[in-house]
């Protein structure tokens, strides 16, 4: 597993550039541009598993998500960060790609540690150190739990029907 | 003890009595906003939308703008899936190619009004909070759901209330000021809040507003907004949407804010934003001299009739510099052909500027305008992100319509304090 490390205020531009977003929807054409304008060793290397460990306000700007999408399509475990931007935050519950707010886990990490994520308990473990992170409320959960917001609205259309 | 414009929008639309910042509630926006990225959201949903049909035809508004007219034949076929779905479905709110940037079209044909919620699949949706309306950017795959439910759920934000005192100065604008904000207050300084505008603000023009909300995601607002009032009623019914159309919600004057934050106007002067950061903004006299080839002079933040005034002033019988493209980016057709009656659209091309057609555009770098590696550009638009404009070793600076124009006559960047005295 490799932590993939940048700093603050990583916006949607650097996660997935604006120049492809009217012509790469699918999960395949959004994976070569991840990070291209930030990590272009990140698409090569990247592999299932992998963690992202950022700093404050995470994918703030556009309201793509390609990036977030292309996040999830590579296996990217989690996204742990000091802060989210809100769209961001948003579509990650609804394309069901783990995020993280836990800015104490972010300073204390460095490169090489051993990192243990228990979502039951909510804690994320760096090296000898535990941090806890908020749960999401239920009604969030409700959504994540069945795969990301278009399942949840099949779910909801059907019993709709049903009634 | 009083309610904020959040707390009390989101309690109406709730069913609910009042609500607390945290609380989750279920809402049905008034409208959903989409753009060129429709045909992506229709397409997640296709067995959907046969099954179930759409939850309302009056729901969607959809606007034509980021990449028009098509730039190759892949927009061109979402284009054509869009106007298939629009006919299909009888979406009664459909823009095509031309008519201008979604969020102008929203409130330039009554679509945002006082009192409403506003979801769209675009993080600058947050505009409508210039005509005192609650509105908030969500993804594609959120616009899909709403599309078939018609409902989401949002969390209630806590309040920033920003006071604004004095006066503004004479060739300062509304982008100098909200720019100034987020400098101080940094790109997360606002993140999920929702921002008020309050206090010496019966200065502020609706065009002004637009400009300030639109800019409340740069500093990761929710929402950004300012309260109904005489020019919010006067501009409503210059567009032909009379007073009984509207239930303002206004913040309570006892409501309860996270934070308060207290600018003076009269102490703001010109600014810039550098590379590559929306909150990396500079006082002019420090960014000076700095060499440009491209200048934007329009989109959704600044492409509004008095942005051309200020700019056609500026640029009257004067000439753009030798290195530089003028590009003029009216925010609509209805703005742009005002332009062209009052002489401001003939000024700015006599002085050597190209009129690109009412949309995005250069913008976010996805239809022409586009930058070569080592270039800048100095903007009118929102956002300075390394590539945005299609280039990444190309760098991007922001500033006011009065700025950019007196920059385009001297090919670097000038305060537009002394050309306006020249």
């Amino acid at each position: 597993m490799t932590v993939w490390k940048y700093g603050d205020n990583i916006n949607t531009d650097m996660l997935f550039p604006g120049k492809y977003t009217y012509t790469c929807s699918t999960a395949e054409e959004i994976r070569p541009h991840l990070l291209e304008d930030l990590d272009p060793s990140f698409a090569r290397n990247v592999k299932e598993g992998d963690l992202i460990f950022a700093g404050k306000n995470f994918g703030c700007g556009s309201s793509r998500e390609q990036p977030v999408l292309g996040l999830k399509t590579v296996g990217i475990a989690a996204v742990v960060a000091g802060s989210f931007a809100r769209i961001f935050y948003r579509s990650s519950i609804n394309q069901g790609l783990l995020l993280i707010e836990c800015p104490e886990a972010v300073k204390a990490y460095r490169s090489g540690d051993r990192v243990w994520l228990d979502l039951e308990k909510g804690t994320i473990s760096i090296g000898s150190e535990t941090f806890s992170f908020p749960k999401l409320p239920k009604e969030i959960l409700a959504i994540r739990d069945v795969g990301g917001l278009l399942p949840y609205t099949r779910q909801k259309l059907r019993q709709k029907k049903k009634k | 003890m009083g309610l904020t414009f959040a707390e009390k929008i989101l309690a109406k639309y709730a069913g609910a009595k009042k609500v607390e910042p945290g609380q989750i509630v279920t809402i049905k926006p008034d409208h959903l906003l989409m753009h060129d990225n429709a045909a992506p959201i229709i397409s997640k949903i296709q067995p959907e939308l046969k099954e179930y049909g759409i939850f309302s035809k009056d729901l969607p508004v959809i606007v034509l703008d980021h990449v028009i007219p098509a730039a190759a034949e892949k927009n061109a076929l979402q284009h054509k899936q869009i106007r298939e779905f629009v006919r299909t479905y009888k979406i009664k709110h459909f823009f095509d190619v031309g008519c201008g940037v979604c969020h102008q079209i929203i409130i330039e044909k009554g679509l945002a009004l006082p009192g409403t919620v506003l979801l769209g699949s675009d993080s600058h949706t947050c505009s409508y909070g210039a005509v005192g309306a609650f509105s908030s950017g969500i993804d594609r795959t959120e616009a899909a759901a709403l599309l078939l439910t018609g409902e989401t759920w949002l969390k209630v934000p806590q309040s920033l209330k920003i006071t604004l005192k004095g006066q503004m100065q004479r060739w300062v604008t509304a982008k100098d000021v909200i720019l100034s904000i987020i400098g101080d207050v940094s790109a997360s300084g606002a993140d999920y809040c929702s921002v008020e505008f309050h206090g010496n603000v019966a200065q502020f023009s609706v065009d002004d507003r637009f400009t300030m909300a639109n800019m409340g995601v740069e500093m990761g607002a929710k929402n950004a907004m300012f309260s109904v009032d005489g020019r919010t009623t006067r501009y409503l019914t210059s567009i032909g949407v009379s007073k009984s159309k509207y239930k303002p919600v206004n913040p309570d004057t006892d409501a309860i804010y996270e934070r308060e934050l207290t600018y003076n106007l009269t102490t703001i002067g010109p600014v810039v934003a550098v590379p590559h950061s929306v909150d990396k903004v500079k006082k002019i006299k420090d960014v000076e001299g700095i060499e440009i080839q491209q200048c934007l002079l329009g989109t959704c933040t600044n492409g509004r009739l008095s942005d051309f005034k200020i700019a056609a002033k500026i640029l009257k019988k004067k000439t753009v510099h030798q290195n530089v493209r003028l590009l003029v980016l009216p925010a609509s057709r209805k703005i742009y052909l005002d332009a062209v009656k009052e002489g401001y659209i003939q000024t700015l091309i006599e002085a050597g500027g190209t009129v690109l057609p009412p949309g995005c555009g250069p913008c976010l770098g996805a239809h022409q305008g586009c930058l070569a590696p080592g270039e800048r550009c100095l903007s009118t638009s929102n956002r300075n992100f390394k590539g945005r404009m299609g280039c990444n070793e190309a760098e991007i600076y922001l500033a006011s319509p009065a700025t950019v124009a007196a920059s385009a006559i001297h090919g670097k960047i000038t305060d537009p304090r002394k050309e306006a005295r020249t």
